[in-house]
This record gives structure tokens, C-alpha cells and sequence, in this order.
């Protein structure tokens, strides 16, 4: 078996081994579900529904008129309490629709299709209706990716899974293999792409062997086994190490014919290509070195991070017993200060929550919960020019330079160093001695890039 | 609602590295040069020793104000490397002086680690070299006296190798790679140079490019210009390798992280420059030996180095290419 990478890059303690053999579960009904009208890139969707509407699982509860949005559904049988702005896992308010839950709930049924039959508009319309976006995080929607305005010639399965406590791809590798590849089959036919190819880090033979099996005689599917080395799992890494092609700076993948799903996506498209079913729930991972019960969750878009590590177990070292100032949906935290972490996503590009009512979106691949030993410094220091940013950065950049004009405000140089080419994979700060927050530097620059470009057209 | 959580930029976990470990992980590859010179050298050595590293930190905690005399590390690592590259008999204030110097002229005035432009313990060198110049060697050398830990090493006196052929000829291939040869404290044994950078190699806080370059120079200029020099048991090349303090020089000194290149290719290109200067200082210049102001030299050019090595980004095609 010949491993494939790509250059640079970094090896990353996997911590997988929490929750990587726990199979996909559910957790009980929450009572109230927070439903961001904003879950992708894009215009935000305009509320279908108003204070008072009763709404049934599945129905659609936003849209937009513009091209670059997806759909917003009910996830939950409920009564709508409010529609109002609510803190998201970014730190802004979204406009939301909040949803009182019904105790009990009706299973919906979907009408079974075949697949087979459906034509590439009836496809491309089905991804659009269920509301599909790229659930690895980036929450691109998937009906628009679909769209290329280039040939395709190869369909990418990301199935690396590269971030550190993540297992949720993994398990459904395994648990929905059918439908993976199914999806799979579904999107290379959306874009008339001869070639499908599965990127799947080796440290997943499970997973390797089960899509193997899946697969049958299909010769223009191919399962590329690759490193398990960080960023394996970023589109333009994936593509170079799986067919060799690398992506200019600053254009997509379909500049060199290439499409890249994740797992999640590829399944959430065929259940609504099969069935019609809207995304309105995804797997997700709850892991860390302070839960309870580290598990791989299927749960309703709009639950509460809060509730969701209240079914895991809890927080260890946190108090039992409730609390007389707790909601329902909130969980004790340890006593200590601080009282630890709690991540949205994957611990080296995801975001640390303030508040624990912030609802899982379509995006959410995990919910991570530090103990305060796995708290780092924020405190950093001067650069020592050892490189070692240089020499791990996967995009060929200069992270050191870009830090240290960010800190002069010497954008323009920050920017022509390669902030604006930096996808924030992280490994600069993990790997910097001096412990200087780079990522921070580059969002900081690349926000005032794009302020000054704001400038410079309203002129 | 909630009690304290923290919240930061991602990422979110950190490699365990930290300046002050790198500092530690260099001060362990020092060890074996700091003990080959004390059996070598005798109590001479482990007083200069005692002098210079005490002086550097003492001092950047004062410049500092800061009341942990350890720090970062990094003044003692600037200390002990300059008590390597001293000579056995230089006078105890002479190298109190060559530390403070260090630390202040070679580090602090540029605004502490990470902005100085030169190796500071390399800049303490150069500045006792051009203030007391007898003192600081010259041709004539103490030579070492093994396992003697009280001896007077005025009382022997040797050249160094690099001095004339004559000496070059004296000296065997078993002293240049035990250290028994007149030079500075800790240049002069090669195996216990090798031995500590194996811990810096495997700690990967050196790249291997800065010392293949600098050595790999200096072997090939050795060979092909070092021509008649010497005729021993050694080719010239090799000779030039060991004798002197190219090794230290290659393997501790140019290989600052401060103060070499971060581009890969710089790093290569900055061995190599390295070499050349100290070849031809070797070769054509008044004085023996010229690592020092080779690496001091490009130092300077750093920054130069780093601009014209950029590597192309991901995905992007360089004209012409």
C-alpha cells in the first residue's frame, strides 16, 4: 500500500483514541432548539415562520432568493417562541429562530426515490431543497459547488478527518458506508466527473475496508490511502496529495477540475436525493480530556452545546448535583478558574464558546471540552526567527513575517508576505516556541485588507 | 450564567516546545565540549566558564529587571558559547568584560532575543579579539594538559595548527578528533563537538543545511586551494575541517536561530558563505582563523538572504519556471 502526502505539514498527537470506537448514538429531546437563519456562506435566509407558527420537523423555516444560500428547516416538531438575533459559535448574533419543542414527537417519514432515475437538474434541485452545505466547517452550500462554470473531471472525498478528537467522519465511514458512496456516485454524476476518489488517512483501516467492500467493481472509483499528517484534510493539500495537481493561490479547487466533499456532505446527499430529506441534523463528535462520556452523537441542528455535554455525562470535576441558578440547558463547570475549554469544531481550527446556549449548525463537527491542564498560554513573546513556521506551513508561507508586520500594522507587507493566501490551519502557533498567536495576526490582517478594499469602493 | 471559560484564537492545543526548552536542549549539547575542555584545559576552563555564564545571565537580568537570573536560557547559552570560543589563559576580567559585552552590545541594545542582527557570544569574541588581541591567541597558543586539573598552561605553549605547515604538520588525526591540540577552550575536540550536535540534530533545532554548507565548503576549498598546506596523514581538506574552530563554528554557532536565515534555501546559501569567508581568511588573510567574522559577516546578511529566497507559495508557477 503506497502512502500519499502532501509537502510540509506536521504530525499531530491524534487523541481519536476517546471516542474513535464509540458508535453513532442519539441523545433525548431538548426544549428548546436555537435555529441560526445564517448556518453557511452566503446571504442569510429571511424567516418563513413568525412567533405563535406551529412547525413540524423538516419544514422550511428560511430561505433567500440569492444564489449563494441554503435553506433553513425545522429540526423538531415545536412552536415557534421567537425570532430574534442569538449569540453564535463566531461571537455574533444571528438572527435565530427559536423553537419551544414538543414532548413528543412524530417520526417523519420520507418517500423512498430511486436515485438512478433522477436527472442531474432533479439532483442539483434536491441538494439545493434540503438546505446541504459543506459539513467539514466550511458550510459552503453544496448546490453551488456543484455549479462549476469549469469541466470536472475528478470528485474528491475528503475522508481524512486530519483534526486532532475528531471521529465523527470515521464512525460514519463505517456506520453509512452505503450511502457515502452512494453520494458519492450522486455528486461525480451532478458534474459529469468521470473519476471519483476517496482520500482516507491510514490510520482508518476500518474505514479503508469497508469502503473497499462497498464499492464492487466500480473501476472509476479509486481509494487513495494517505499520511496521517496535518492538513491532510484541507482541500488543496488533499488534492495534491491525492492526484497530484496543486490549486493557484486564490482560486478553487474546479481550477484544475476538481470538486472536494466532505464525508458528512456526501451522505447528507444522498439521504436527500433517496428521500428528500433536509439537512436538519448532523453526526457530531464530544470529546475532550474533561467529559464524561466522549461519544459520537447524531443530534438536531440547533441544540444547545450545553445540553448536548449534559448528555455526555458532564464535565468531569465539575459538582454534581444541580445548581439553583441552572437552565435547562446549561451544565455545572468545574469549580476552578478558569474552569476549563469548550471548542466548537476541531482543536486547531475551531472556536472557543464563551456560553454554553450557543446551537450546533450545520458546520459543527464536534464539541471539545478542555480540562484547565489542556489550556494553553496566551501570553507569547518575541519571535527568535527559528523557522520552524516556515518550514512546517503548508502553503509555502512566511508566518513569522506576517505576524510581525500585523503587530507593526504593516498590513500591506503582512499581506504581500502571504496573509491572504493562509487558510488557518494553525500549525504556525502550535509549533512556535515564542507561542505567538499568527492565526490571530492573519484574521487581523486579513480584515483590514478587506476594510481598506470596503474603503476604497465606497470612494 | 457561567463561571470563567477560556476563549482564544485557534488553535487551541500547542506543541510542548518552548524557547526556554530549545535554550535547555542547547546548554545539554554544550556539555560534552564544556567537559572534553575541562579535562583538557583543567580548572582554567571551568573557571572562565563559571565567569562567562554567570556574568551573561546576571547581567540580562539586570538590563531585564527581571528577578528569575535564568530566564529564557538564553544568556547562558550565549554565555558558555562564548567561554568556547576563548583561549585557556585569557585573564578572568577579560572575559567578565567579553560577557557583558554580549549581552549588552551583541543582544539587548537591538531590543532582546529574537531582534539581535549578530551571534551576541560571537560579537563578545570580536570585541576582546580587537581589545586585547595578544591575549586573545594570535599563532601562539597554551596548549592543553591532559587531565592535569591545576596546571599552569602558561608553562606550555603551543601554536595553533593553522598557524604555519610546520605546525599543521605536527599535529595527527587522533588529536584534532580527541581535542589535544592548543586552541580555544571548546573548539578542539571534534568528537565532543559531533556528540553534542547529534542532540541538537535530534531535537531538530538545527537544520542540517547551515553546517553541510559551511563544512561541505570549507572541505572542498581545503582540498582544491588549501593546496601544499599540509601532507600528513590527513588530505588538506579534511585537515581544515578539524583543525581551528570551523566545527563549533558550523555546528553551534552559524546555526543560531536568531541570526540565520529562515528560508531553506538561505540556510544552505548562508553555510556556504560562511565557508568561503573562512577560507579565505584561512588561506589569504593575515590572521590564522577566521570563523568569527565569517559568520559575523553573514549574520549582516541575513536579512538580505531571507528576501532573495522566497519560496514559491503553494500552487503558484514562478516565471520561467
Amino acid at each position: 500500500m503506497t502512502v500519499k502526502t502532501f509537502p510540509r505539514g506536521i504530525f499531530l498527537p491524534h487523541y481519536k483514541e476517546f471516542s474513535e470506537h464509540e458508535a453513532i448514538t442519539s441523545i433525548s429531546l431538548p426544549k428548546e432548539i436555537i435555529i441560526p437563519l445564517q448556518q453557511h456562506i452566503g446571504a442569510p435566509c429571511q424567516a418563513l415562520v413568525k412567533v405563535g407558527d406551529r412547525v413540524t420537523a423538516g419544514q422550511k423555516i428560511g430561505q433567500s432568493e440569492a444564489f449563494v444560500c441554503a435553506p433553513i428547516h425545522a429540526s423538531l416538531d415545536g412552536t415557534v417562541i421567537a425570532v430574534e438575533p442569538r449569540p453564535n459559535f463566531n461571537g455574533k448574533n444571528v438572527e435565530s429562530v427559536v423553537i419551544a419543542v414538543d414532548p413528543d414527537q412524530i417520526e417523519p417519514t420520507w418517500p423512498e426515490r430511486d436515485t438512478d432515475k433522477l436527472s442531474t437538474a432533479e439532483i442539483r434541485s434536491a441538494i439545493k431543497e434540503a438546505g446541504i452545505v459543506g459539513m467539514g466547517g466550511a458550510t459552503f452550500p453544496t448546490h453551488v459547488k456543484l455549479s462549476p462554470p469549469k469541466p470536472i473531471d475528478t470528485i474528491i472525498i475528503n475522508a481524512c478527518e486530519c483534526e486532532p478528537f475528531l471521529t465523527c467522519d470515521h464512525r460514519m465511514m463505517l456506520e453509512m458506508t452505503e450511502a457515502l458512496v452512494e453520494g458519492a456516485r450522486l455528486i461525480a454524476r451532478v458534474v459529469d466527473a468521470p473519476h471519483i476518489v476517496f482520500g482516507v488517512e491510514i490510520n482508518k483501516p476500518d474505514a479503508l475496508e469497508a469502503i473497499k467492500s462497498n464499492l464492487g467493481r466500480d473501476e472509476h472509483i479509486t481509494i487513495v490511502p494517505l499520511a496521517v499528517k496535518y492538513p491532510q484534510g484541507s482541500e488543496k493539500q488533499l488534492i495534491k496529495a491525492s492526484i497530484d495537481r496543486e490549486v493557484p493561490p486564490g482560486k478553487l479547487p474546479l481550477e484544475v477540475g476538481v470538486v472536494v466533499q466532505n464525508v458528512a456532505t456526501a451522505i447528507a446527499v444522498y439521504e436527500a436525493c433517496r428521500y428528500q430529506k433536509p439537512s436538519y441534523e448532523r453526526v457530531l463528535t464530544v470529546s475532550g480530556d474533561a467529559i464524561v462520556r466522549p461519544s459520537n452523537l447524531k443530534v438536531k441542528i440547533g441544540t444547545p452545546i450545553g445540553f448536548i455535554i449534559k448528555e455526555c455525562g458532564g464535565i468531569k470535576g465539575a459538582p454534581t448535583g444541580v445548581e439553583s441558578d441552572e437552565e435547562w440547558f446549561s451544565v455545572p463547570l468545574p469549580k476552578a478558574d478558569p474552569a476549563g475549554k469548550i471548542i466548537l469544531g476541531g482543536p486547531m481550527t475551531g472556536w472557543s464558546q464563551s456560553r454554553l446556549d450557543i446551537p450546533v449548525t450545520k458546520g459543527t463537527s464536534g464539541i471539545l471540552v478542555f480540562s484547565p491542564q489542556m489550556i494553553t498560554e496566551t501570553d507569547y513573546k518575541d519571535c527568535v526567527r527559528c523557522g520552524k513556521c516556515v518550514e512546517h506551513c503548508p502553503m509555502f508561507l512566511y508566518p513569522n513575517f506576517i505576524g510581525l508586520y500585523t503587530e507593526q500594522g504593516r498590513y500591506d507587507l503582512a499581506a504581500e508576505w502571504g496573509a491572504i493566501d493562509c487558510f488557518e490551519c494553525g500549525i504556525c502557533v502550535y509549533v512556535c516556541p515564542s507561542n505567538r498567536p499568527i492565526v490571530h495576526f492573519v484574521r487581523e490582517t486579513k480584515e483590514q485588507i478587506a476594510a481598506a478594499a470596503r474603503a476604497a469602493q465606497n470612494k | 450564567m457561567n463561571r470563567k471559560l477560556v476563549v482564544s484564537s485557534s488553535p487551541h492545543v500547542r506543541s510542548i516546545e518552548s524557547t526556554q526548552s530549545i535554550m535547555v536542549d542547547v546548554l545539554i549539547a554544550l556539555f560534552p565540549v564544556a567537559l572534553v575542555s575541562v579535562f583538557l584545559f583543567g580548572y582554567r576552563a571551568l573557571l572562565l566558564m563559571a565567569i562567562t555564564v554567570f556574568t551573561a545571565m546576571v547581567t540580562e537580568a539586570i538590563w531585564l529587571r527581571r528577578r528569575n537570573i535564568f530566564g529564557d536560557g538564553s544568556a547562558a547559552v550565549t554565555g558558555l558559547l562564548l567561554a568556547m570560543v576563548l583561549p585557556p589563559t585569557l585573564p578572568w576580567w577579560m572575559a567578565l568584560i567579553g560577557a557583558v559585552a554580549a549581552i549588552i552590545v551583541g543582544k539587548q541594545v537591538y531590543g532582546g532575543l529574537g531582534h539581535n542582527i549578530f551571534n551576541p557570544a560571537l560579537v563578545g569574541r570580536a570585541i576582546l579579539f580587537v581589545s586585547w588581541g595578544s591575549s586573545m591567541g594570535g599563532n601562539i597558543w597554551p596548549g592543553p594538559k591532559l587531565f592535569q586539573f591545576g596546571a599552569n598552561l602558561a608553562a606550555v605553549t603551543g601554536a595553533t595548527p593553522l598557524a604555519n605547515q610546520e605546525e599543521a604538520l605536527a599535529v595527527t588525526f587522533s588529536q584534532l578528533i580527541t581535542g589535544n591540540v592548543a586552541g580555544c577552550l571548546g573548539e578542539t575536540s571534534a568528537l565532543a563537538i559531533i556528540l553534542g550536535a547529534f542532540w541538537l540534530f535530534s531535537k531538530k533545532h538545527i537544520d542540517w543545511r547551515i553546517p553541510v554548507g559551511y563544512l561541505g565548503t570549507v572541505f572542498v576549498m581545503g582540498t582544491f586551494f588549501g593546496g601544499g598546506f599540509y601532507h600528513g596523514h590527513l588530505s588538506t581538506g579534511l585537515f581544515h575541517l578539524l583543525a581551528g574552530g570551523v566545527l563549533l563554528g558550523a555546528l553551534f554557532m552559524a546555526t543560531d536561530l536568531v541570526t540565520s536565515p529562515v528560508t531553506t534555501t538561505g540556510r544552505l546559501i548562508f553555510g556556504i558563505g560562511c565557508g568561503v569567508i573562512t577560507m579565505l581568511v584561512r588561506l589569504f588573510g593575515t590572521f590564522p582563523e577566521g570563523v568569527t567574522f565569517a559568520i559575523l559577516i553573514m549574520n549582516a546578511l541575513t536579512p538580505v538572504i531571507d528576501n532573495f529566497t522566497v519560496p514559491r507559495a503553494f500552487g503558484e508557477v514562478r516565471r520561467g519556471a
